[in-house]
């Protein structure tokens, strides 16, 4: 169990009964839970469907694909069942924001599911949590069983005539199956391997039926933005960047912790006052802000940039995942992204020829060259290694994996030209703590 | 696979192409002659985009797209061909070569290998890489799957081959990333159907077969197009074949070009059982019984011994005095010779075979309509099946393969009507169970009878299903209707006449070896001549044949070998059967009968034989063979056997040592050049291209007594339904004939009717000359695999 942190500039929405006991019901009831699926039952699915668009909510899982469009791309009539997957595989290395969800409000999240399902007109849903979380398990399970208990899940829902089940799901431990495709995958009972697309999930997803796929953070925000009304949580961040978020600081920060905050909140304060600046007075050398599939910040760029999507796209890159990494100054960038390439190459599924080979050799070539048996060509291979991945993958696991690496070979090359001719690593006394990303 | 024939128009490398709606890009690139490359992509399994080969530049498209999911699109506009599109190509070839052996010298795909293919393509030669590759052991699956780890690129398409083309799902994906590794499902080996369909399938030499692996490499085989020797199905193989001491060795089957009526497909017994052809017990010489024993004896002293001893029965006890059995495997031709001997030399109707369907009904009963009998083509997209009895799994692995596709993949009805669970039953949309002896009521059910329901419900199927089956299978207005051997005589009969009523039925009758249906057709029947004609229409045979024909029926196979157990039948030709081991004769048990027996092995018949003759089996001659469909192919020889002798030229030399003029047995040399008149530039001195082009079409000029063709001109000629084109025939593709009979022979004891039963493993009396099946056999022993099918 983490524990919790807390800034004076946070704005408490998702994280509002985080600490609470909320995971049992009767308090979370008493913190005004399930009222937001009442209110729903008694909206029209366009309605609901409205609401979240105006709230400019932006998936959380890392595209920050707009939420209510992804909703209305569900087809009105389905010869099959709809359904509602929550993504709870949160694997991408520095994010730790979905097991808090789903330890401290887990019925924020059953909550979510309910109304997404009112929204689109499924009438099941599951939750798939990640297979190393099993912990959270037992209070989802618990939390589920209450819910059914007093209503809200099962038969008649609120006194309703809708019956909604809600079922918890556990995956076996990878990466992969976070990818929306592969999730379903998993939840089928196959192998977690990626379907072709398109058909999208939107229109063919699980068992063949539509199926909206979300975020645990993005599904916790709905019952939220239903009570407050759209344009009020869209009101919290800048324009089409709607609400707040829960970043996930981790690295070389004093006060790392996982902190609800705007959308478009300036990564500088986030680092230097939220997170109280780096530990000893170092110097910052990179910043990966949104998880480690996410192109890699220099002092510079992390100085003037905003914590919102449409910032990040600007330039070309991502805002991810919320997971955001400091690295100071000691920090060695070869071993960094020698750190990052064994977790993708560990993590590829294996199904595709440019991921599974280029993963693996560039995992093989970062080893060697980190332990001083560089030779020239090998930098210009990396970078060649990951452009052919980059786009060229079955699925953006591949693109997750060039991305870190293209930037810091571009961004920290000396550093790499410092390893060549079988120097030592210049950084050779900083031990890098291996379970830190994984 | 696409229905839709609306038009999309769209450009690939400025080249303006069309297709249909629906198509896949990599498929309309090709049928426009623009190849793209590809690794997982195969034509009718399901897609993967796992290779990224097939990339190419769609406009508008953030990202290089994969050709191979990609439907095509109006105005699509497309680049195949540019510095990106090669450069990702090669970058993932690299990659893929940076953990290959790259053994291609030792490698049984060398020279075949679509990864080596690609590499000279895209030029990826030169290894970026330091690190070692990683070595595992090749491991052996079964007796025909080898497995070399390191070669494999993973492409899935074996998987896919074995999952949905097979339905058996022996092969999947272990472990993740670059660990990933195809496994066999029993963990260590395999328990398949041994149909080596992945092993063909792999494009890199992964999968190796135990037949082939380490024994050439493919520049050395030579290549014969022809067709596989075992079941009724007559599937076209490719033989790989290489010069051995004794004349030639198979040593490979496959049918790559996807020609012919299998496409890709064959079972285990068209790619691996040809082994027989070496084995060592074959007869290299003619075996004369001397003082009670079999002797090795010259050819000139066989020949005589039978002239002398056929002459003197004749002599003395006319045409009753013989009885004539022929063959299920032997070429159309061989067994219309056969017949014509037995008839105007011989003098005798007592001829047959060993019958494994009644197609003399199924001929009676499409009288008139031939166009309703159902090619193996048929199958391919009828958009309903029904299959009464038989176990194509077994009996017709291509109709099985056939049926499964279509279902899988145009999504055909199948309905099974069985007393068994076949395997089948898991494509069908309705299945009824019934009793053994319940396929005559089961025909009297479907045409109204309501009252047998009562007696074919049982414990698996009850009447309601029975009835919804009925139901649902009268609205099918376009069905084929399949039978095995269990549908014969009258039921036969009534089955027909009742699909007859419903327009839009075709029909088929499942028989089991390679030619058995060509024996019926040339007239190996006591009461019939060739093409189910009645002795009493002999006319233009007779004719042609220039003799009185026997007017009266002759014996069948039970009747003859009972005469010869009772000493009343002084004379027996055998040509490949093995009818004693059928009828359990014992030696010894043949009273007063000369025998004479052409066969490859020494058989339960040939051991009791006065003289065997050594004869070569359908992989070492020419001629034509027709299948349980009625779809008639060419036959072509891989080489020769040292010492052995095609049948036909078996008959015609024991007609000649009789003084038979050859001649009028085959008709060779007439209708040659000279009679057809020579070109005009051969007068003038110029190269005679009527000749060249009359040789290169394998039509003339017949100067040998020995050549089928000059018996296939009669066949044309003479044999009702056999007025097949000759063009499409030579070149190479399946014809198909007409079941017409003009009524029905005498002879129709229906338990004349004795089915092989044959297993996957199984070939009859030839299969226990294969090696390969007897050690499949062998590891299978005990395991009831592949039928084992969980029935309610
Ligand atoms: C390799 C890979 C891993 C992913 N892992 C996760 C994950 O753990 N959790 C998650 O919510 N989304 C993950 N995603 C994103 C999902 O595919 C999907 O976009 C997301 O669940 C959609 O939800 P959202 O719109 O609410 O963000 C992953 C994507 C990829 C390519
Ligand atoms: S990019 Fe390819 S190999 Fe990598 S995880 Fe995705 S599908 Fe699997
Ligand atoms: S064994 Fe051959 S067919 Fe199977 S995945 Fe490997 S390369 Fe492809
Ligand atoms: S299905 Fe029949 S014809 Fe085809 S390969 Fe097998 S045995 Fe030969
Ligand atoms: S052929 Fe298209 S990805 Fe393999």
């Amino acid at each position: 169990m983490a524990d919790l942190v807390q800034h004076p500039d946070e704005v408490r929405v998702i994280s509002q009964r985080f600490g609470k006991g909320a995971a049992g019901i009767e308090t979370y009831l008493a913190l005004g839970g399930y009222q937001s699926l009442r209110k729903a039952l008694g909206m029209k699915p366009d309605e609901i469907i409205n609401e979240v668009k105006t709230s400019a909510l932006r998936g959380r899982g890392g595209a920050g694909f707009p939420t209510g469009m992804k909703w209305s791309f569900v087809p009105k009539e389905s010869a099959k069942p709809k359904y509602i997957l929550v993504n709870g595989d949160e694997s991408e290395p520095g994010t730790c924001k979905d097991r808090l969800i789903l330890e401290h409000d887990p019925h924020a999240v059953i909550e979510g599911v309910l109304i997404a399902g009112l929204a689109v007109g499924a009438r099941q849903g599951f939750i798939y949590v990640r297979g190393e979380y099993r912990y959270l398990v037992d209070i989802l399970r618990k939390a589920l069983d209450e819910a059914r208990a007093k209503g809200f899940v099962g038969k008649k829902i609120c006194g309703s005539d809708v019956d909604f089940e809600v079922y918890w799901h556990t995956g076996a431990g990878a990466y992969e199956v976070g990818e929306e495709s592969a999730l379903m995958e998993s939840l089928e009972g196959k192998r977690g391997i990626p379907r072709i697309r398109p058909p999208f999930p939107a229109v063919v997803g699980l068992w063949g039926g539509p199926t909206v796929i979300n975020n645990v953070e993005t599904i916790a925000a709905i019952p939220h933005i239903i009570e407050m009304g759209g344009a009020k949580y869209a009101s919290y961040g800048p324009p089409k960047n709607g609400g707040t978020r829960l970043f996930c600081l981790s690295g070389h920060v004093n006060k790392p912790g996982v902190y609800e905050l705007p959308l478009g909140y300036p990564m500088k304060k986030l680092i230097y006052e939220v997170g109280g600046g780096i530990p000893g007075g170092k110097k910052l050398k990179a910043v990966v802000p949104g998880g480690s599939s996410t192109f890699l910040l220099t002092p510079d760029e992390a100085d003037g940039i905003n914590c919102d999507f449409d910032s990040f796209s600007a330039r070309g890159e991502f805002l991810g995942s919320g997971g955001v990494v400091v690295l100071d100054e000691d920090t060695c960038m070869v071993n960094f992204a020698l750190r990052i390439m064994k977790f993708y190459q560990h993590e590829s599924c294996g199904w595709c020829i440019p991921c599974r080979e280029g993963t693996d050799w560039l995992k093989k070539t970062l080893t060697r060259f980190h332990a001083g048996g560089g030779v020239d060509k090998d930098i210009d291979n990396i970078l060649y290694l990951s452009q052919n991945m980059l786009g060229r993958t079955f699925c953006p696991l591949g693109d997750a994996a060039a991305i870190p690496t293209m930037s810091i070979v571009k961004k920290w090359r000396n550093e790499f030209e410092d390893h060549l001719h079988g120097k030592p690593c210049p950084y050779e006394s900083r031990v890098w703590p291996e379970p830190a990303l994984a | 696979m696409v229905e839709n024939t609306q038009l999309v128009s769209l450009t690939v490398d400025g080249k303006k192409i069309s297709a249909p709606a629906g198509t896949l890009l990599i498929d309309a690139c090709k049928a426009s002659g623009i190849e793209i490359p590809s690794f997982c992509y195969y034509p009718g399994l399901s897609l993967q985009a796992a290779c990224r080969m097939c990339v190419v530049r769609i406009d508008k498209m953030p990202k290089l797209q994969t050709a191979c999911t990609v439907p095509v699109a109006e105005g699509m506009v497309v680049t195949s061909e540019s510095d990106e599109v090669r450069q990702a190509r090669k970058a993932t070839i690299e990659i893929l070569l940076g953990n290959h052996p790259l053994d291609c010298p030792v490698c049984d795909a060398g020279g075949e290998c679509e990864l080596q293919d690609m590499t000279f393509t895209y030029g990826a030669a030169e290894s970026r890489f330091m690190e070692a590759k990683a070595h595992k052991e090749e491991q052996q699956w079964s007796p025909v799957v080898f497995f070399d780890r390191p070669r494999c690129i993973l492409c899935y398409r074996c998987v896919r081959v074995c999952g949905e083309v097979m339905d058996v799902w022996a092969l999947g994906v272990q472990n993740r990333g670059v660990n990933s590794v195809i496994a066999p499902n029993m963990g260590d080996h395999l328990e398949c159907e041994e149909c080596g369909q992945c092993i063909d399938i792999c494009p890199v030499g992964a999968l190796t077969s135990g037949a082939y692996r380490y024994k050439t490499r493919p520049w050395e085989m030579n290549h014969v197009g022809t067709v596989c020797t075992h079941c009724g199905d007559g599937c076209k193989t490719t033989l790989g074949v290489r010069r051995a001491d004794n004349g030639m060795e198979i040593v490979r089957g496959d049918n790559r070009d996807k020609s012919g009526i299998n496409g890709d497909f064959l079972c285990i017994k068209g790619r691996y059982a040809f082994d027989f052809q070496q084995h060592p017990d074959r007869l290299k010489q003619p075996l004369v019984r001397k003082d009670g024993k079999l002797k090795p004896a010259t050819w000139d002293e066989a020949f005589d011994t039978i002239a002398k001893r056929f002459n003197a029965i004749r002599e003395q006890h006319g045409g009753a005095g013989f009885g004539v059995i022929g063959s299920t495997r032997t070429t159309n031709e061989e067994n219309y010779l056969l017949q014509k001997f037995a008839r105007s030399v011989l003098g005798t109707n007592n001829i047959d075979h060993h019958r494994t369907a009644d197609y003399p009904a199924f001929a009676a009963a499409l009288a008139g309509k031939p166009e309703m009998a159902a090619s193996l083509r048929d199958f391919e997209k009828t958009p309903a099946i029904l299959l009464i009895g038989n176990d194509p799994t077994h009996q017709h692995p291509m109709l099985a393969t056939a049926i499964r596709n279509n279902v899988r993949l145009h999504g055909a009805k199948l309905f099974i009507v069985n007393h068994e669970g076949l395997k089948l039953r898991r494509q069908s949309k309705a299945y009824a169970h019934i009793p053994k002896d319940g396929y005559g009521k089961f025909i009297a059910f479907l045409g109204g009878d309501d009252a047998v329901a009562s007696a074919l419900a049982n414990g698996h199927t009850n009447r309601e299903q029975l009835m919804a089956m009925r139901e649902m299978l009268r609205g099918e207005h376009q069905l084929v209707i399949v039978f095995g051997a269990e549908v014969r005589g009258k039921d036969l009969e009534t089955l027909v006449k009742l699909g007859m009523s419903h327009t839009g039925v075709k029909f088929a009758c499942l028989g089991d070896y390679a030619n058995s249906r060509g024996a019926a057709d040339m007239g190996l029947y006591p009461d019939l001549l060739p093409g189910f004609t009645p002795l009493a229409d002999a006319g233009d045979f007779a004719a042609e044949y220039g003799a009185s024909l026997p007017k009266s029926a002759g014996m069948d196979l039970e009747k003859m070998v009972d005469a010869a157990k009772a000493g009343k039948l002084p004379a027996m030709f055998v040509v490949g059967a093995n009818p004693m081991a059928r009828y359990n004769v014992q030696l010894g048990e043949l009273k007063n009968c000369f025998l004479v027996v052409q066969d490859m092995f020494l058989t339960e018949t040939a051991a009791m034989a006065d003289v065997v003759l050594p004869a070569a089996n359908a992989y070492e001659k020419s001629g034509t063979m027709t299948n349980t469909y009625g779809d008639l192919q060419i036959v072509r020889p891989a080489g020769d056997f040292a010492g052995a002798k095609p049948d036909l030229e078996l008959i015609v030399r024991i007609a000649d040592r009789m003084g038979v003029a050859p001649q009028s047995l085959v008709p060779f040399g007439r209708g040659t050049r000279a009679d057809m008149g020579q070109s005009r530039g051969a007068q003038s001195g110029e190269a005679d291209r009527h000749a060249i082009w009359m040789v290169a079409q394998g039509i003339e000029p017949k100067v040998s007594p020995f050549d089928p063709q000059a018996l296939l001109d009669e066949i044309q000629r003479l044999v009702p339904g056999y007025g097949f084109s000759r063009l499409n025939l030579f070149a190479g593709n399946d014809v198909p004939t007409h079941t017409a009979g003009k009524g029905k022979g005498a002879h129709q004891d229906p338990e004349l009717i004795w089915p092989a039963n044959d297993t996957l493993f199984t070939s009859g009396t030839l299969g226990r000359y294969s090696n390969t099946l007897n050690s499949v056999v062998e590891a299978h022993e005990g395991k009831r695999y592949p039928t084992q099918v969980e029935t309610d």
